[in-house]
């Protein structure tokens, strides 16, 4: 008898007044109680939407079978034919975008918790995690992959799963790409990124950091190096600015350095060097999930006023579901229908001349859908208003970097700097050269990423093959 | 972890670090930076490559014990080493095409402009230095100066080596006495570097400025270490550590530049003296 309940089986969270005041993950994962509760809410369709709606296509209602049968190795091996990261998708996965907004569960109530119930299969597998990964002996050939994030560590694991010598060549000083850089330890816990990180580093998978390719060596290098194949998974993480005046003015950060200083650099510790703006008002401008995220670590940090500045209304903000309703708990004000059209510094007579003083916006309204069907912000005449801030931050996307670009002769880039390449074989013009991921996509979620990482994989498999059976065409 | 291979103490305060880091050594050019994290915890600093030494596989970098890291770092001996160190970041010097060069170089940032002498040397380019220091004492690399300019004008701010003040003045006199160039190069403190430009603007010689922004990877993520630049009557954000760290001196909005690399002061100024109470030593 399944469980008719319209909501969602509750997940245990940090209460907020205490969880404001730290950076420890905010849900706290099903209980085998509350799990089982849950699973027995799907209906095991015979025709199951969710699985069309999941950009890997996961086969939902199998894996959530074995959780009501208690059977969680047979969960996680269903889950594992096609995701590689399911702790971290269960997660960060924008879960009421894809596969639980295909659950009929959701015609009239809330749908299954597909995203908990991922999340809870892969916790418990790791909770208990003892036997060694499968892995065929060594084929002898060698693949690098750039980029130690999503992409490049899901394609590092399948190439070694089957025999393959792969180094990741990562820039930063830790492997993890954006899931350690970009999403707070309140979203994704490091330990959770760790433990993805590690796994594939005991399928034999070497990672090399403190290794900018482009500039500490160079994609030709890396051939004349040996390797038969690279993969290009470097993300696309340059940030952007409105191009308003004062973008410049102290206490005004990119999203990305924000998060940086925060979560590769610790800055909310006591102990690190790095040193972050803290406390006082904070406005951040932009409405993704990096915003989101940007927004509740302010919060964490001690702000007495934080308030999220979007230009379009909180029906198009793209920030998953569910972290919006954890920044509204958490007394963040989301500003809609707003955009700042100039940051304003102190006078030079005051001691903080060149720091940041207000940010002056105007309202906005929607109009005609653009291309992509989103209505597009236009803004109100004579409705300027200008509030008092401390510390601004830009969080309205990021584009791709052009240093692989300029050092790699034959590869194709698009007009935004992204990388072309096939969506399925991940093949690039320059031949031995694939990519996916962000760096193809332009910023994307964590599970397109992973996907394309399986396909690089197949994809590199079959031309490092037939190459050395001497008919590898491109 | 990256060896120190040598350490040796150039003035009571600054102190150059030979560090094993074959990666880097083999593409390092003039001009090129690295980011280094002495330690867990640390931050990520960026240092000039003041030389290169392919073949043994080391870059030197040298530094003042002025912040939290730097201080941690000069309490680092040879044999030890430090936790991570990537390069070689930035856009490599344009010397092709120079034949007489000026280079100004001030304090201890003037490590950066070593290799570039060297080049411009090896290429045949006449080569006239100025460097300035605080004192006699405060001099850094005078030997290796000397050797790679045709003509070395040290100043001091006691006047102890020669020349006495700010060392535009000798740049000064230079361009007033009708001396051409076709570069000039400075790099050193951002005040400096702002009066050598404006110095050197009324007679037009192309100037090229280093610049040190405050920057956490390198590699274009963060974006603190952006600029202004004044080009053609617009404004354009530029990413030292990928497009710089040298730009056209005309074009860079120094005023800018000066309060962005102040944005933590207060924060510096702690975190150093917590470095010093660390090693039980007097704050300078």
């Amino acid at each position: 008898m399944p469980n008719l309940s319209l909501t969602k089986t509750p997940i245990p969270k940090q209460p907020v007044e205490e969880r404001i005041h730290n950076f420890d993950e905010v849900e706290l994962g099903y209980t085998e109680e509350l799990a089982l509760e849950e699973a027995s809410r799907c209906l095991n369709c015979k025709h199951p939407q969710c699985v069309q709606g999941c950009p890997v296509n996961n086969m939902i209602p199998d894996f959530i079978a074995q959780i009501r049968e208690n059977n969680l190795d047979e969960a996680y091996r269903i889950i594992s034919i096609n995701s590689g990261l399911p702790a971290v998708c269960g997660r960060v996965c924008p879960q009421e975008r894809q596969c639980e907004s295909r659950c009929v569960r959701g015609i009239k109530g809330e749908p299954v918790a597909i995203g908990r119930l991922e999340r809870y299969v892969a916790d418990r597998h790791y909770s208990k995690l003892n036997a060694k990964p499968e892995i065929a002996p060594p084929n002898g050939h060698k693949v690098a992959v750039v980029g130690s994030g999503p992409a490049g560590l899901t394609c590092a694991g399948e190439l070694a799963k089957i025999g393959y010598k792969v180094t990741i060549f990562e820039a930063l000083h830790v492997a993890g790409g954006v899931l350690v850089y970009g999403i707070p330890e309140f979203c994704l816990p490091n330990y959770v990124v760790q433990r993805e990180v590690d796994n594939v580093t005991s399928l034999g998978v070497e990672i090399l950091t403190n290794m900018v390719i482009g500039k500490t060596l160079t994609v030709s290098d890396l051939f004349e190096r040996g390797y038969e194949a690279v993969y290009l998974a470097n993300g696309a993480a340059w940030p952007t600015f409105m191009g308003i005046p004062g973008e410049n003015l102290n206490g005004v950060y990119s999203a990305n350095e924000y998060l940086i200083r925060i979560n590769l650099m610790h800055a909310y510790r006591k102990e690190p060097d790095t040193p972050i703006m803290k406390g006082g008002t904070v406005a951040v401008v932009g409405g993704g999930n990096v915003a989101i995220d940007a927004a509740r670590a302010a919060v964490r940090l001690g702000a007495e006023k934080v308030s999220i500045i979007y230009r379009r209304s909180e029906e198009e903000i793209p920030a998953r579901r569910e972290e919006v309703k954890h920044a509204r708990e958490e007394g963040i004000e989301l500003m809609m229908l707003t955009n700042p059209v100039e940051l304003i510094g102190y006078d030079k007579d005051d001691p903080k001349y060149g720091f940041v003083k207000s940010v002056r916006c105007i309202r906005m309204e929607l109009g005609e859908p653009d291309e992509r069907g989103r209505r597009t912000p236009i803004p109100i005449p004579g409705t300027e208003f200008t509030m008092d801030v401390d510390t601004v931050i830009m969080a309205i996307g990021t584009v791709n970097n052009p240093l692989i670009k300029k050092t790699t002769a034959k590869l194709e880039v698009n007009g935004k700097g992204g990388i072309v390449a096939d969506r399925i074989t991940c093949k690039t013009s320059r031949e031995g050269v694939f990519a996916g991921g962000d760096v193809v996509t332009g910023p994307a979620t964590v599970i397109a990423a992973m996907g394309s990482g399986r396909l690089a994989a197949r994809s590199i498999d079959k031309y490092v093959k037939a190459k050395a059976e001497g008919n590898a065409e491109w | 972890m990256f060896t120190i291979v040598k350490k040796r103490a150039l003035t009571s305060t600054v102190t150059l670090m030979e560090i094993k880091a074959p990666f880097v050594a083999a593409k390092a050019r003039p001009g090129q930076f690295v980011i280094l994290r002495a330690m867990d915890d640390d931050e990520r600093v960026p240092f000039a490559i003041a030389k290169c030494d392919r073949e043994a596989g080391t870059v030197s970098i040298i530094f003042r014990a002025v912040g939290a890291t730097t201080e941690k770092l000069a309490h680092l001996n040879e044999g030890e080493a430090v936790q991570d160190l990537v390069g070689p970041l930035g856009m490599v010097t344009k010397t092709e095409g120079v034949s007489r060069a000026c280079v100004v170089a001030g304090g201890v940032g003037s490590a950066i402009a070593l290799p570039i002498v060297e080049q411009l040397k090896e290429q045949g380019s006449s080569v006239t230095m100025i460097v300035g220091f605080r004192s006699r004492e405060e001099m850094i690399l005078e030997d290796e100066f000397r050797a790679a300019s045709d003509r070395l004008i040290p100043v001091t701010d006691d006047g102890s080596c020669g020349g006495y003040g700010s060392v535009t003045v000798p740049l000064k006199e230079l361009y007033e006495s009708g001396e051409k160039f076709d570069l000039v190069f400075t790099v050193g403190p951002l005040t400096m570097m702002q009066k050598v430009v404006e110095t050197t603007r009324p007679y037009g010689f192309p100037c090229t400025v280093s610049m040190n922004p405050i920057m956490i990877d390198g590699t274009g993520m963060c974006g603190g270490c952006r600029l202004t630049l004044h080009r053609d009557g617009k404004d354009i954000v530029s990413f030292a550590c990928v497009e710089g760290p040298e730009y056209n001196g005309y074009e860079v909005d120094f005023d800018e530049a000066i309060f962005r690399n102040r944005m933590y002061g207060k924060e510096e100024l702690h975190a150093h003296e917590a470095a010093c109470n660390l090693f039980k030593k007097e704050v300078m």
